[in-house]
């Protein structure tokens, strides 16, 4: 039996908090990869999107979107992943922008993603604004990540990919 | 052959490929020569195993037969594999896996990029996000190749040599079955014929900025798709299989 006396707002507001496992000073809702709540007679179906096709926070988002939902006795609940359409960083709000900035992570430009190669995008660096950064290693620790230096702090920081 | 028939044999043969491709990839894992690079192969193999699930896990869902993308990996044998031959060549260095990655990681800009409006809609949905991977595995490589084909004597000898064996197996990115008349008629396959062209200037344009030369030989070796493989992929599939095939119902 489902208990309807929430609603998808609510489910919603409530999901929105679950920080990204990865990058937990933005929510999933921040991300992008909240997509929609949908209450039908069998329950609550949850919808989120991975960034990146091989993206292993996937499962543990689920995890949290269940356990969250358990929580506050709110049943049956289900997670359900649908690809289209497809995440992009555009998605990005101008303050999950800004968290990620103080949290030490050059966020992703807005829909520039760069196709040329040796890339000629500037990149600030997060900590002292400096435009004159370098690539350090296109990679790096998740999928959803590049290794910059600074060349005027000349500390080392991540950029969020273009995606 | 029926439609069903058809997009499964489809879905295998981009699972498959992706599959394969990871693999090889992720045997760079704590061998590449830097530490950048070793990042790089495996985020790289990360992607293609993300793809592979998608892919592998709709196809089993295509046949209907409730496989899952795990059964589809580890419960084939080698002639039941559909990869094209040039993703399982075994790694003879690191000129020769950024020569082959390029060469293929171009080709798949190419083909997700057109499947991305294919009247399937899963399959569309796939390649979307795999078109964005594909996109920046080229970019990556590409600039490898020109590196090493404009570095040292050394660093060109290699890449050149990679190339030169590397070249007799493009042609199998462009191999097409009946399967592949029927899925096109349906506006669900990608045109290779028309991507060819494409795929080939592209091609041109780094190997003459990586000042390597195309083979003059254009022999081609191709059966991937009817699953004939070379020796190199069976030795792959026995170490990648051992464990399911020694505890059949294990899991996580």
């Amino acid at each position: 039996m489902v208990n309807t006396t929430y609603t998808k707002s609510q489910i919603i507001d409530l999901l929105a908090g679950i920080p990204d496992p990865e990058i937990p000073v933005v929510s999933i809702q921040e991300m992008g990869m909240l997509r929609d709540v949908v209450i039908t007679e069998e329950g609550y179906d949850i919808i989120i999107t991975p960034t990146y096709t091989g993206c292993p926070a996937m499962g543990r988002i689920e995890q949290d979107i269940l356990g969250m939902m358990e929580q506050h006795d709110i049943a049956p609940a289900k997670v359900t992943l649908t690809l289209d359409p497809a995440w992009s960083t555009d998605w990005m709000s101008d303050e999950a922008r800004e968290k990620l900035r103080k949290y030490g992570i050059a966020p992703p430009l807005h829909s520039s993603c760069n196709k040329a190669r040796f890339g000629d995008n500037v990149i600030h660096c997060p900590i002292c604004n400096s435009e004159h950064t370098s690539m350090v290693s296109r990679f790096g620790s998740t999928a959803c990540k590049s290794l910059y230096r600074c060349n005027s702090c000349l500390e080392s920081f991540e950029y969020f990919k273009c995606h | 052959m029926t439609k069903e028939q058809a997009l499964y044999n489809y879905c295998v043969r981009l699972g498959d490929n992706a599959l394969v491709q990871s693999y090889r990839l992720s045997e760079w894992c704590s061998n590449a020569p830097i530490l950048e690079e070793d990042l790089a192969l495996t985020n790289m193999a990360l992607d293609m195993t993300g793809r592979a699930q998608l892919l592998l896990q709709y196809a089993g869902k295509v046949a209907g037969h409730g496989k899952t993308a795990d059964d589809m990996a580890y419960r084939r044998a080698e002639r039941e594999y559909r990869n094209d031959l040039i993703s399982e060549l075994p790694d003879a260095d690191f000129a020769f896996t950024m020569v082959r990655q390029m060469l293929v990681s171009t080709f798949e800009c190419f083909l997700y990029a057109a499947l991305v409006s294919s009247s399937d809609k899963e399959i569309a949905a796939i390649a979307a996000k795999a078109v964005k991977e594909a996109r920046y595995h080229m970019a990556h490589t590409s600039e490898w190749v020109i590196r090493l084909g404009d570095g040292t004597e050394e660093s060109n000898r290699r890449a050149q040599s990679a190339l030169n064996i590397l070249w007799s197996y493009t042609g199998g990115l462009f191999e097409t079955t009946d399967a592949d008349a029927l899925l096109l008629s349906e506006g669900m396959a990608a045109d290779v014929s028309q991507i060819k062209t494409k795929w080939q200037e592209n091609i041109e344009a780094i190997l003459r900025e990586a000042k390597l030369i195309l083979p003059a030989d254009d022999y081609q070796q191709t059966g991937g798709r009817q699953g004939l493989h070379t020796e190199y992929l069976g030795h792959m599939l026995t170490e990648m299989q051992y464990l399911h095939r020694t505890y059949p119902e294990a899991i996580w």
